[in-house]
């Protein structure tokens, strides 16, 4: 039997399907329907079925699903014992894997077992006329844009960051099969021992997920500063984001970073306020539907990839945005 | 206890500018620096060599120029320093890059592989789980702390909502986040130390693993293409006082049904 379908590994949390679960399935539909094949998810947890109604309405056209107490928890080598089987039984032609903690630990381990390419964090993906898997990614600290292709070992897998693809809209009506799949566990190598998983409280919303998002740099400079802005996202009711010299600055909280090395977002609104522009910074945000920029200097990089540019002084614009904003919201 | 810390030299990502006339990449002048992450890696293992006693061995695979951060981990405080050099490496993908390093790592037979989380060049996270598979030992990634007890690790792993605590025992692979290990300067007897020492270069004939697994032969993944992203068209610009700029914003939230 040749390889073919395209796979998605369908990353679940405590039984909470991961949204880059199903925006991999969105694009799945696109690749399948170019190949002519079908979108299968592989779905590993314990007590985790009811999730693949989700999958099917999302675009799956059957889920394999294995179902173990081993799997409960995500752990390197029992997950990449199940989705190594799965993948040696079932011989995929293209397998998606979402970047995330889990899927960069699990997505290397899988190309080293099964001997084939892994494209990590890809930004595009799609089927040349000529039928072949093209695969880019971002390199140098997004400076370049690299096409990857695999043309010669299968499957051919990529990850992509959450936030990249775009889901498509579910569909209640769409049919699709559940198949039970028999792992064969080796506890023998089951060598990492969890001993306890935290959760931090983390009481605003995640900015991939934000529709509108008020970021600032370097300009805005201080928590002062970002408690303004703090205000304004409030009123345009969004959420604040930042750029990575604030994080180093220790003023911003990591998981604020848009960016290479923070989070990709495409909101409808991306307010960009003080913020240069850096190239890595353009790189985790370029793709939002509208941007507004503001920055005192003319020159600033972001007015290249902003549709609306100022030129003027941020902090006394601010706090006169925010009060006839306010105003408008009210109307 | 032998720890091998595998580091890689880079560009410094930051320092990279596009000429925009060519739309090409401006290497010139782009200075070379030990991979972050990996340097984070190797203060954990110096911290472990402090605290327990080790040898810690750093390994990297490379041009000879790659001999200046191996010198660097000297005057850090590495003991031995290994350059995998041969043309045979050249091309290599991540698959063939960790096969190269996994063949090094048959013959050092260490109790501990520390690596980087990933490297600021390619970003791909790949290498250091790829080298544990080869050489089937357990791994943990996105390394923020480990201890050590007898033969134990016990590990915090960061993840998107917090934490994990694991633990593993030797012979193990961790890869490191930068941000958890402050790596600490180089000292002058370090430093003066560090051009005295030598630096072993290992070619393909030394390691053990199979030929065909090595360079651009036994690198799946090929580059198609490259290319410099086509920047956006810019949108408008004006030049005015808050006041004004206020209505702007306004005006164009509205137009595009924002608000």
């Amino acid at each position: 039997m040749s390889h073919k379908d395209v796979y998605v590994f369908a990353e679940q949390r405590d039984g909470a399907i991961q949204p880059v679960a199903l925006e991999l399935l969105g694009k799945a539909r696109e690749l399948a329907a170019a190949l002519n094949q079908r979108v299968v998810a592989i779905l590993a947890g314990h007590q985790v079925e009811p999730l693949a109604k989700t999958l099917v309405e999302y675009g799956a056209d059957e889920v394999v699903l294995a179902d173990y107490p081993e799997l409960k928890d995500y752990l390197t080598e029992q997950y990449a014992q199940a989705v190594g089987q799965i993948i040696i039984a079932r011989k995929p032609e293209i397998v998606l894997i979402g970047a995330t903690t889990i899927g960069r630990d699990l997505g290397p381990r899988l190309s080293a077992r099964l001997c084939t390419g892994l494209t990590a964090d890809c930004t595009r993906l799609e089927i040349s006329p000529e039928g072949q898997f093209h695969m880019t990614r971002p390199a140098f600290g997004g400076n370049l844009m690299a096409t990857i292709v695999c043309p010669d070992t299968l499957p051919r897998m990529s990850t992509v960051r959450p936030g990249v693809m775009q889901k498509a809209q579910p569909d209640a009506a769409r049919k699709g099969e559940v198949t039970r799949f028999e792992v064969k566990f080796d506890s023998s190598k089951f060598r990492v021992r969890l001993k306890e998983t935290v959760k931090e409280q983390r009481a605003q919303v995640d900015i991939t997920e934000a529709k509108i998002l008020v970021a600032g740099g370097r300009g805005v400079g201080s928590k002062e500063g970002f408690a303004k802005l703090e205000s304004l996202a409030h009123t345009l009711g969004g959420e604040v984001a930042t750029s990575r010299a604030m994080v180093d600055a220790g003023v911003m909280p990591h998981d604020r970073q848009v960016g290479q090395t923070g989070k990709t977002v495409r909101p409808q609104l991306y307010m960009a306020l003080g913020i240069s522009g850096a190239i890595q910074h353009l790189a985790g945000m370029e793709e939002s539907d509208y941007i507004v920029a503001v920055n005192k200097d003319k020159f600033a990089p972001i007015f290249g990839v902003a549709d609306l540019g100022i030129v003027t002084d941020l902090h006394k614009l601010v706090p006169m945005l925010n009060e006839r904003l306010a105003k408008e919201m009210q109307k | 206890m032998n720890i091998v810390v595998c580091i890689k030299q880079v560009p410094d990502t930051t320092e990279i500018k596009i000429n925009p006339v060519t739309g090409t990449l401006i290497r010139d002048g782009v200075p070379s620096i030990m991979n972050p992450d990996d340097k984070g890696g190797l203060e954990l293992a110096l911290q472990l060599k402090d605290k327990h006693g080790a040898t810690v061995t750093v390994i990297t695979m490379g041009p000879p120029q790659a001999d200046t951060i191996l010198r660097e981990a000297f005057a850090m405080g590495a003991d031995r320093a290994i350059l995998l050099t041969d043309r045979r490496f050249a091309g290599a993908d991540t698959l063939a890059t960790s096969n190269a390093l996994a063949g090094a790592l048959r013959t050092l037979k260490p109790d501990l592989i520390v690596a980087g989380r990933q490297a600021i060049d390619g970003d791909t996270a790949q290498v250091g789980p790829q080298m544990a598979e080869h050489l089937d030992l357990p791994q943990i990634s996105y390394v923020a702390n480990a201890e050590l007890s007898g033969k134990t690790l016990t590990v915090r792993k960061e993840t998107e909502e917090g934490y994990q605590m694991l633990e593993v025992d030797t012979p193990c692979v961790l890869t490191v986040l930068a941000s958890a290990y402050n790596p600490r300067y180089m000292t002058v007897a370090g430093i003066i130390d560090a051009y005295e020492k030598e630096v072993e270069i290992w070619s393909a004939d030394k390691i053990d693993v199979d030929e065909a697994k090595l360079g651009l032969k036994g690198s799946p993944t090929k580059v198609f293409k490259s290319f410099t992203k086509g920047s956006k068209q810019p949108g408008e610009l004006h030049e005015v006082e808050p006041e004004q700029a206020v209505e702007l914003i306004v005006a164009k939230l509205k137009e595009k049904f924002i608000i």
